[in-house]
């Protein structure tokens, strides 16, 4: 997992998206998406409803292959150079490696630390001394140790709404991914619990390289290095976050972040 | 709205035809809801009124235990010259008859009427018992396949298809398929193959011989799993389907397989109602008469399917030296036909000539019935409440 291989040079990009095409069925959604994310960067995809950017997130992952009628056309998503889409890559394997928190916070109606540990039950971690140790250090990432330690094997879904959210990206990082993939983690959140999440992403900064889906073009200028545009399946543009807000290059872009493009 | 100058209230009710065609769909609604309570009701009371004073006694310990604990038999009922009846069985007639001398007039005897429902009851426990264990398997299989793995398509439009037209095959179509089927030709190993064998296959040891199971719970039981596999097919795919996808989406990112998924966040949010749609199909499968009539259901039985004549097993030597004979023979009480509560109130309807008798004995057994069956319904909300409270989301 992430600790036995070292972090590649900040010049090779951990995540390359070559000329990747995508679609349901005969619907594409994806259009040549050329992009590269840098290990522990924070990456934000902005963009209007529909424009693509959470298929392009569910593709790192490949858990859009759960979807029926969804397609590679053509292209490529490499992680470290590895094609994901290459016919010995075993998705269970991928997805150990690339967490996912998802939109609506969605813990399992089981206990805190059943949630917890999820991943590494299934990967056949037995011994309850691991289970627990790894139960507390995903927590303390979390910033939720604190909160729920007294009551792990209480039910989860008591927990409120932002500790709910904590608990899946706990849930997510205790398989100790390379990469996280957020998809509007904060959507379904109050101001404060938004807050709180955002604050953990700052701190875990550098310990994992950050995809983030937002609608909030406040949250992206907030937690994200760099900031990719997309509009209607196509990648507008992508730059460091001050320059797309400050000086977008196309008029798109300048256009959906101050609010006239929808 | 139209401004009315000699009316001061311009919200004021003006009895057009429109209110009173409202005022008339509204009764109307309400005086068919009344006739299904009421006709509910009818059936209720009049199963109650007959069925109950068979059931249940004015003395301790107020419930009939000669009718819930002795098999059926046939009833003797001799008359004396004042008219007075008296109710026995075959071995107490005689005695009886002696002891009026010449005072006897009459006796008459009417078949399966007298003792009580005791084989009936067991009877239709087993077969509910191999019934919704063989649906549950089979139900819940084809309901995981259908709702997780396969793909959407021709196929699986075909297969839904299928279920439902199983829905709507009438029960007797099936009495008759059990018959051919598991009755006449399912296989069995056997050391000796029956003339009647379709197919039979050597297997060294044994032969696998196609040659059916007999008029016997099994038979009976597999008959009727099929009659309920749609309803429990149906409800369990509705059960799995009202998991939320997040949940196997999450499960999934998580590095779980498929099967995980399913056996970790899936099945277990689904199990409560799946449930109770089995219990549902308890009381289903307990209720069918024509699935079992050819398959496993006797009109009349003597002996419960443990009473057997065979040599009562050693109970000096540990239990263990004997474990091969006793399960064996706990086999056995699956291979025995019985007698069934919906058969049993099917005979004392229609095989018998009616009369006072004969009736208390179908009322009784049709109480006893609905309180079997109103029970399970009862547990089967219960269980839901206990296990939805356990596992909410």
């Amino acid at each position: 997992m992430a600790a036995e291989t070292p972090a590649p040079a900040d010049t090779e990009p951990l995540i390359q998206v070559e000329k990747f095409n995508y679609a349901y069925g005969d619907n594409q959604v994806l259009f040549d998406i050329d992009l590269n994310m840098r290990s522990e960067d924070v990456t934000a995809l902005i963009g209007p409803s529909g424009c693509g950017k959470s298929t392009l997130l569910r593709s790192i992952n490949r858990i859009n292959d759960l979807v029926e009628s969804a397609r590679v056309v053509s292209g490529k998503i490499k992680i470290d150079g590895i094609d994901l889409y290459a016919p010995d890559v075993d998705v269970i394997n991928l997805r150990r490696n690339v967490g996912m928190v998802f939109q609506k916070y969605n813990p399992f109606p089981r206990s805190i630390f059943e949630n917890a540990v999820y991943g590494l039950r299934v990967a056949g971690v037995k011994n309850r001394h691991d289970l627990e140790e790894a139960a507390e250090r995903s927590l303390r990432a979390a910033a939720l140790w604190d909160e729920v330690k007294d009551r792990l094997h209480e039910v989860a879904t008591g927990l409120s709404g932002g500790q709910q959210q904590r608990l899946c990206i706990a849930r997510a990082i205790a398989l100790q991914p390379r990469i996280l993939l957020m998809d509007e983690p904060c959507a379904a959140l109050d101001p404060i619990a938004t807050a709180r999440i955002e604050e953990l992403i700052h701190q875990l900064r550098g310990q994992y390289t950050f995809i983030i889906v937002t609608h909030n073009m406040e949250q992206a200028k907030r937690i994200a290095d760099r900031t990719a545009f997309f509009y209607k399946g196509r990648l507008i543009e992508e730059d460091d976050t001050m320059t797309i807000f400050n000086k977008p290059r196309d008029p798109q872009t300048e256009a959906y972040i101050t609010g006239r493009l929808t | 709205m139209t401004p009315s100058p000699s009316n001061d209230n311009p919200f004021a009710g003006d009895n057009s035809g429109i209110q009173k065609r409202e005022t008339a769909a509204r009764w109307a609604l309400r005086v068919g809801s009344y006739i299904v309570v009421l006709i509910t009701l009818a059936i209720m009371l009049h199963i109650f009124t007959k069925g109950a004073p068979v059931a249940f006694q004015s003395k301790w310990p107020f419930v009939n235990t000669k009718f819930l604990t002795e098999l059926p038999a046939t009833l003797h009922v001799i008359e004396d010259q004042q008219g007075n009846h008296i109710e026995t069985d075959v071995n107490g007639a005689d005695a009886i008859k002696k002891q009026l001398g010449d005072n006897f007039r009459a006796e008459k005897t009417i078949s399966y009427s007298g003792g009580g429902i005791l084989g009936p009851i067991i009877g239709t426990a087993l077969l509910v018992i191999v019934s919704v264990g063989v649906a549950l398997f089979l139900g819940v299989a084809c309901a995981i396949y259908l709702s997780e793995y396969a793909k959407h398509g021709k196929f699986l439009e075909m297969v839904r298809l299928a279920i439902l037209n199983l829905a709507g095959v009438p029960s007797v179509v099936f009495g008759l398929f059990g018959l051919g089927a598991f009755v006449l030709t399912a296989p069995k190993f056997v050391s000796v193959v029956a003339e009647r064998s379709v197919l039979a296959i050597p297997l060294g040891f044994t032969t696998l011989s196609f040659e059916g199971w007999d008029t016997c719970v099994l038979s009976g039981g597999f008959t009727l799993a099929f009659v309920i596999l749609p309803v429990i097919i149906t409800a369990s795919e509705q059960c799995l389907q009202a998991v939320p996808q997040g949940f196997r989406e999450t499960s999934m990112a998580l590095g779980a397989t498929r099967w995980q998924t399913i056996r970790y966040s899936v099945l277990p949010f689904a199990t409560p109602g799946i449930l109770t749609s089995s219990i549902l199909g308890i009381a289903r499968a307990a209720g069918e008469t024509a699935p079992i009539m050819f398959t496993a259901a006797l009109a009349f039985k003597d002996k419960l399917p443990w009473q057997k004549d065979m040599p009562p097993l050693p109970v000096d030597a540990s239990i263990f030296a004997h474990w091969e004979q006793s399960v064996s023979r706990f086999l056995g009480i699956f291979t025995e036909s019985v007698q069934a509560l919906p058969y049993h109130i099917y005979t004392l309807a229609a095989k018998i000539p009616q009369n006072e008798y004969a009736e208390r004995a179908q009322y009784g057994s049709v109480f006893v019935f609905l309180v079997l069956v109103a029970s399970l319904a009862a547990s089967s909300v219960m269980l839901r409440k206990r296990l939805r409270a356990k596992y909410r989301w």
